[in-house]
């Protein structure tokens, strides 16, 4: 369709609508090969529905958008299926890669929890098998929307080494939906500002990973983003940290 | 990692569970068991007449009798053969009928709405119609029972169905399984708590239906059984096959209890926590 780099993930003019809403009016992104983007917006500015759409979850969107065939979601909510073991839900729809699977779930450090149902599992857990469902696709790109933003603070910040890890192992690419400022600059080489139904703004980040919040430029980074998003700078902008 | 954390907790949940769970079925027998005893000790005493309401004792020993010359056995093997033929027939109907008026937007618009309508009729109530249509001999009571456990099975299967998670389907839609993958993996296995459900009440149904139907014209079977010992003032006969379809009841549930804790494992966890 478009004439894009091979492994890339674009979208051209992606719209959508509910009912006389329009909450998509004409998307354009490229994430590159090995690439993480992170897509911020407000609540209701449409990013998760951008990424059901990159998803193939809804039909009624129109415009272009190609999306490489081995792609993985991760939701918000773990999406296991309860009557499976973990073993199983990570396999589901990759036959014949027991192996794969069971590599997939020590990575995500669950090798001996294999067996276990997904009820018998903490939310943490659960969003861990949910990642090792996605790598067991060995996906060029990976969709996630707001994949750690049902988990507690400090399993947050576990999970998003792990995804570090993982990502500088494997070089697969992602999109990531997050509103979460802080995220976006720990995760992303990139981040877009959804604002309108457009992306509004686009964000470098050149920082070495891995990163943390205290590392030089930061700050300022982060001051950017959220002044894009429309939060008063003089709230996180007056005094580094402090209100 | 947390992962240690949580494998003892369950294993606690288990060692406590396991002692009260035990006590407590002990406990259930004991007022069953009182009221047995009440009953007999009435019957010899002479409190309850013994061709109102003969003790437990006088039935069991009745039981015993019609066992070992093979009525007992006869009987129950074509109540048990109407059941399952009846069971069968309105099971497979509701299967079939319930997953398309559930899985399919046309299935739903055509079935749903005469079954919701015929859902209104008790079914005993079409026996006079059942005569006129089949007749009085072995079909009518197939199709009773058929009819019975149809409506429950049929409500159930499409409630769970119905009931199913669509970001389960979804979540199944992007790892790439196709429509007949989903209802393999998502669909069936998220219904059939469902369907246990529905089956068990259809058991009782095809029980309920099974009384009234051996009750006309009919040769054999409990309900036979019940209304010969009536005609004979044999009230001993009478209990005896309460007493029967009591225990079948208590049967089927104890079997499909046992089906559905293997089948349903996954949800031991859930209640544990």
């Amino acid at each position: 369709m478009a004439a894009g780099v091979e492994g890339d993930m674009r979208a051209n003019g992606v719209r959508r609508s509910f009912g006389a809403v329009r909450v998509l009016d004409g998307v354009d992104l490229t994430v590159g090969d090995g690439e993480v983007v992170a897509l911020l917006g407000g609540s209701g500015s449409g990013k998760s529905t951008l990424l059901r759409i990159l998803a193939g979850l809804d039909p009624d969107a129109t415009g272009e958008f190609t999306v490489p065939p081995r792609h993985a979601v991760v939701f918000q909510e773990h999406r296991l299926l309860p009557w499976k073991r973990v073993i199983d839900n990570v396999g589901l729809g990759v036959p014949n890669a027991r192996e794969r699977c069971r590599a997939a779930l020590a990575e995500v450090g669950l090798a001996d929890r294999a067996r276990a149902w997904p009820a018998e599992l903490s939310g943490g857990q659960l969003q861990r098998v949910a990642f090792a469902r996605a790598l067991a696709r060995e996906p060029e790109v990976l969709l996630l929307d707001e994949p750690f933003g049902a988990l507690d603070a400090l399993t947050r910040l576990r999970m998003q080494e792990l995804f570090g890890r993982l990502r500088s192992r494997h070089g697969f690419a992602a999109l990531l939906v997050t509103h979460d400022v802080d995220e976006a600059l720990l995760l992303a080489d990139r981040a877009l500002v959804l604002d309108g139904g457009r992306i509004a703004a686009e964000v470098a980040v050149p920082l070495a990973y891995p990163r943390a919040q205290d590392m030089p430029g930061f700050g300022e980074l982060r001051r950017e983003l959220l002044d894009l998003l429309g939060v008063p700078v003089a709230l996180s902008g007056s005094g580094e940290g402090s209100r | 990692m947390s992962s240690l954390l949580v494998a003892p907790d369950v294993e606690v949940a288990h060692d406590q569970k396991v002692p009260r769970k035990r006590r407590v079925r002990w406990q259930r027998v004991v007022s069953p068991v009182l009221i047995l005893a009440l009953w007999e000790a009435a019957a010899r005493a002479g409190l309850i007449a013994e061709d109102k309401l003969p003790a437990p004792s006088a039935v069991l020993a009745t039981g015993w009798r019609l066992a070992r010359d093979g009525t007992l056995g006869d009987h129950l093997l074509n109540s048990l053969s109407r059941a399952a033929i009846g069971l069968l027939i309105g099971g497979v109907l509701a299967l079939v009928l319930g997953a398309a008026a559930g899985l399919l937007r046309l299935g739903d618009d055509a079935i749903d709405p005469p079954v919701q309508m015929a859902r209104m009729l008790p079914h005993l109530a079409l026996v006079p119609l059942l005569i006129i249509w089949v007749g009085i001999g072995e079909s009518m009571k197939i199709t009773l029972v058929a009819l019975g456990t149809f409506f429950p099975l049929y409500f159930n299967v499409y409630a769970g169905i119905r009931d199913i998670d669509e970001r389960l389907v979804e979540a199944a839609k992007t790892c790439g399984l196709g429509t007949w993958a989903r209802i393999r993996h998502v669909v069936l296995p998220g219904a059939l708590p469902s369907l246990f459900l529905g089956l068990r009440l259809a058991i009782g149904a095809a029980w309920l239906s099974l009384v009234v139907g051996e009750q006309t014209n009919t040769q054999n079977g409990i309900g036979f059984l019940m209304m010969e010992a009536r005609e004979f003032s044999q009230t001993d006969v009478v209990v005896l096959g309460l007493f029967v379809y009591a225990t079948l009841g208590l049967l089927s549930d104890v079997l499909l209890r046992v089906l559905e804790r293997r089948a349903l494992a996954w949800r031991q966890g859930l209640k544990a926590t």
